[in-house]
């Protein structure tokens, strides 16, 4: 079928519409709408995946229109990876979240799945346009529910964290569109590929060089990179858990993926790096925030606000990956969108089961959690072992790129940011095994019949953070082939 | 070299894992579960004898499962040396198991169905390092070692053991990602291959401070080995259950330790670069600190499994120091000094859990006389120490005398002085032990001089270590297998 690509975005779009209509005649309907319409997406994405690794890059135009005046989706070996990450991501996040949705919004469910639709939406359009305005707008529709979805969480803190967010994503977003604004005066033309073929032609543009800085500070911003985090920590803290699941994995890895796109696709190698020079600066920058965010973690006393500080370090790992300037670096960099959202994703699906059942997470509420719910923290160990980056899981074998591209570049100082923040969440994650390990209620020594009596999240819940986890081993097992057939023949 | 494809390391290495499942499932029947450790623990050992003809008449079996990146995959590879490792880890396994269901049970220990799973969990872990046909294969298991042992090393849940845990932790992984993880990196980024050879992989790539430093990152970072001083956390690691100590901090974890560094030195390096380099004095001498520290150490300790842990130590350290000689002879009794310590070591332990569940004794100075009450088990001692010393008829004779015929080879005579101090040390700090158990005054005795009754600990516990006593001594007059299989494995 050619209009997979649309449908992608559509069917979470008109799915959010007939969500939000089917609310008014019964309220129970919203769900399976939404279930549907996010079950259609990722089928199409995964088809698309399929179609582009057998025959290479679709273009695909809105309605007809071509290019540069109608809006165009392009979608090549990247973006159809990303795209399948997105949508099943958010497919397996709305059937865990049933319950906590029911938990946590039970008032306003049905507003809750049409937001969370729309969401997706936005994010699924960032990651398949071709256009860069159309970009912008999407990233707005994502920012908007975000903002929604966040003052929806905790009662006290989940409006203020999200007003937080609100005046500093707007400041992004201005940033960046005025930056669009700047290559639309020297370009005349919005197209991605059409402008790249602009610039290439044109050298030394004060023009340019603006544009250039206003887009990548206002991705920058958006995607959380150290300093400009601040909005972060607490906007994800306090969002509901069903939201925050599916926001911390994605939000800032889709941002990266801006990034990269604006490097490749639009900027170009030659601009940034041989032109401008800037790679060292912001492998720099890199290097700083995978330290700040790490050592920021290990001050945290909610674990949840702890793997928000976590993702601020990740966002280093990846930029500082993708302006190494070397293939292997770039491949890291790609490689740890995956990873990291698969990471972020299980730990977070843990920390949804732990909130459905313990009510808190806050670190000393977490004693005896082993015994309590044993599956659940199978889960969570073995994505903090990603983190971590203990081999078979993927996050090692990212890492593994990132530190040989650092290597090649003979950027030491990023290699040992990389390792040190290993080090770090090895001591931020064992110091939480601790808690749910030693101090359990039950006297644990000496006593062989001492039952701890399981108290499991419900079974919708495990099997999603099942297998989630077990997907962290197999991305590891099959790196190679990742690399191989998706992000090397991209990158040539 | 003949190689052949074999899926039989895999099957060794999955045989512990996937009986995991059920171990847990029959958590309420430990009858069943035990039985169900010997069926996998058999198994494992047949599959590992039936490798043995193959690999003695000097073939090796691959099996490669996942490229991750040329040169780098995760494969595994059966010669001479993992044979060799793999024997004595998976024979040992068996006897620990009765061992353990003696020890676990008599002591009426919590969380036993937790205990047996981790500890196949780890053993699985120990074949595959001896499997390992790369570094980068080698060090995944390595660290899943690390993580499998620190709940066993943690089993009492107490505030001793969460130190323990956390020292055991700090010491094995903070080395292994900081030291090891950068060291094989750089040695991919250069040679673009890990694979383990005889000749090395490198050609010329290094200068000498290079070499150095990347060889002292190696032999540090694997602190498993215990070198001085990364090896605090051994005594620390002998709050953990005593079968914990005898299998895997005698033979399992510590020789995984000591073999990577053997591997590193004979399979990356190559015993012609650090013969080049004159690299293998450097790390003699590291060896010798150890060695003899560690004994004199040894000697100041009241505890008996603490004495044993200083006395592993410094004993880890020989197989190291032979090596490092660079001379067939050394070579030779360095490695098969794994199989000789191993047998040893693992019979002293066995006899301390032996005592402590029999008489509640921890102490070496309230032994005295029970060797009257438990003379089995302190006849065992005796041949346990006479293996670590190195004295006839245990096969512990085998190794000093090839290594200081080694020293002697290499004219090395100044070691071979720090080799005859440190025995006369070993034989220091056991036979004492020995003489006073038997002839020394006990506490309780009676002023009459009444006969003492026999008062041995249970048969699960006498049995196996009668059994490592014995084949210690078998070792003396049949090494020849073991001598076989490094000729084969290192190409002398």
């Amino acid at each position: 079928m050619d209009n997979y690509p649309a449908l992608i975005v559509i069917a979470p779009l008109l799915g959010a519409f007939f969500a939000g209509l089917a609310a008014w005649i019964e309220k129970r309907l919203s769900y399976p709408i939404a279930l549907a319409a996010l079950g259609l997406s990722l089928f199409s994405a995964v088809n698309v995946l399929i179609q582009v690794i057998a025959t290479g890059t679709i273009q695909y135009r809105m309605a007809g229109w071509a290019p540069p005046m109608g809006i165009e989706y392009r979608i090549d070996l990247l973006n159809a990876m990303v795209l399948v990450l997105v949508s099943g991501i958010a497919f397996l996040n709305l059937i865990a979240s049933y319950k906590n949705v029911i938990q946590e919004t039970s008032d306003r469910a049905e507003s809750f799945y049409v937001i969370y639709l729309l969401f997706v939406v936005g994010l699924l359009g960032v990651v398949a346009t071709g256009d860069l305005f159309n970009l912008y707008v999407l990233i707005e529709i994502t920012s908007l529910t975000s903002y929604t979805l966040i003052a929806l969480g905790d009662r006290d803190r989940g409006p203020l964290a999200a007003l937080n967010y609100v005046f500093i994503g707007v400041i992004g977003a201005s940033f960046y569109l005025l930056g669009v604004g700047y290559i639309y005066i020297k370009t005349g033309s919005l197209n991605m590929m059409d402008v790249a073929n602009i610039l290439s032609g044109i050298q030394g543009s004060t023009t340019v060089l603006v544009a250039f800085f206003l887009c990548i500070i206002g991705i920058w911003i958006k995607m959380a990179l150290f300093p400009l985090h601040v909005w972060l920590p607490n906007g994800y803290t306090y969002a509901p858990v069903a939201f925050s699941r599916v926001v911390a994995p994605l939000m800032t890895k889709v941002m990266v993926y801006v990034m990269i796109r604006l490097m490749i696709s639009v900027f170009g190698f030659d601009y940034i790096f041989t032109e401008l020079n800037l790679g060292k600066a912001v492998v720099w920058m890199g290097t700083i925030a995978v330290l700040a965010g790490s050592i920021m973690a290990l001050s945290q006393k909610n674990l949840k606000k702890m793997l928000t500080y976590i993702i601020v370090a990740e966002i280093g790992y990846m930029v500082g990956g993708a302006w190494l300037a070397n293939e292997l670096g770039m491949t890291g960099a790609i490689l740890h969108i995956v990873n990291d959202a698969l990471m972020t994703f299980a730990l977070f699906l843990a920390v949804g089961n732990i909130v459905y059942k313990i009510k808190s997470v806050d670190l000393p509420n977490l004693k005896g959690l082993f015994g309590k719910m044993p599956w659940t923290m199978a889960g969570f160990v073995l994505a903090a072992f990603s983190i971590i980056g203990v081999p078979p899981t993927c996050g090692f074998f990212s890492k593994w790129y990132l530190v040989l591209g650092a290597f090649e570049a003979g950027a030491y100082h990023f290699a040992a940011a990389l390792i040190i923040s290993s080090l770090i969440c090895a001591v931020l994650f064992f110091k939480v095994f601790e808690i749910c390990f030693f101090e359990s209620e039950s006297k644990g020594h000496g006593d062989p019949h001492s039952t701890v009596i399981i108290e499991e999240a419900p079974i919708s819940m495990l099997v999603v953070s099942g297998l989630v986890s077990i997907s962290l081993i197999v991305a590891g097992l099959y790196s190679g082939t990742i690399v191989n057939t998706i992000i090397l023949p991209f990158l040539r | 070299m003949v190689t052949m494809i074999s899926i039989k390391p895999l099957l060794a290495v999955l045989v512990p894992l996937l009986v995991i499942p059920v171990l847990v499932s029959s958590s309420s029947k430990p009858n069943v579960r035990e039985s169900w450790i010997f069926v996998s623990g058999t198994i494992m050992l047949i599959l590992v004898l039936s490798m043995l003809p193959v690999v003695l008449q000097g073939k090796q079996l691959v099996l490669t499962l996942f490229e991750i990146a040329p040169g780098a995959a995760l494969a595994f590879k059966v010669d001479g040396l993992g044979m060799l490792f793999a024997l004595v880890a998976s024979s040992l396994y068996i006897v620990t198991s009765i061992y353990s269901i003696g020890y676990m049970r008599g002591l009426n220990e919590h969380g036993q169905t937790r205990f047996v799973s981790f500890f196949a969990l780890a053993i699985s872990a120990t074949i595959g390092a001896a499997f390992s046909a790369n570094l980068l294969t080698l060090y995944l298991f390595y660290e899943i070692l690390s993580l499998a042992t620190y709940p066993l090393v943690a089993h009492h849940q107490d505030e001793t053991s969460k130190i323990s845990g956390r020292r055991y932790l700090t010491f094995i992984l903070g080395t292994s990602i900081g030291l090891v993880l950068p060291a094989m990196i750089y040695c991919y980024h250069v040679t673009g291959t890990l694979e383990f050879s005889t000749a090395g992989i490198f050609s010329g790539q290094l200068s000498k401070p290079q070499a150095t430093v990347l060889l002292l990152m190696f032999v540090f970072g694997f602190a498993k080995a215990g070198i001085m001083p990364f090896h605090s956390w051994l005594p620390a690691a002998m709050v953990a259950p005593t079968p914990v100590s005898a299998l895997l901090h005698a033979v399992a974890v510590v020789k995984v330790g000591v073999f990577s560094i053997v591997r590193v030195m004979t399979g990356i390096f190559g015993v012609d670069l650090l013969a080049d380099f004159n690299l293998g004095v450097v790390v003699m001498s590291i060896a010798s600190v150890t060695i003899l520290l560690g004994s004199c150490i040894a000697l100041s300790q009241d505890e008996l499994k603490r004495r044993l842990a200083y006395s592993t130590i410094s004993q880890l350290s020989y197989i190291i120091f032979g090596v490092a000689l660079l001379s067939p002879q050394g070579l030779l009794g360095g490695v098969i000094h794994i199989v000789m310590h191993a047998f040893g070591k693992i019979t002293l332990f066995f006899c301390a859990g032996a005592i402590y569940v029999a008489t509640g004794k921890k102490y070496i100075s309230q032994m005295s006389g029970l060797g009257k009450k438990m003379p089995f088990t302190f006849t065992a001692f005796f041949i346990g120490a006479l293996g670590v010393i190195g004295l006839p008829p245990a096969g512990g004779f085998y190794s000093k005398w090839n290594l200081i015929l080694g020293t002697l080879e290499a004219q090395q005579t100044i070691f071979m002085v720090v080799l005859l101090v440190s025995s006369f040390l070993n034989a220091f700090y056991f036979l004492p032990i020995v003489y006073k158990a038997f002839f020394g005054k006990s506490e309780e005795e009676d002023e009459d001089g009444a006969p003492v009754k026999i008062q041995e600990a249970n048969l699960c516990l006498v049995i196996p270590l009668l059994i490592s006593a014995i084949i210690s001594i078998v070792l003396f007059f049949y090494p020849t297998v073991f001598i076989n299989l490094i000729k084969v494995g290192l190409n002398i």
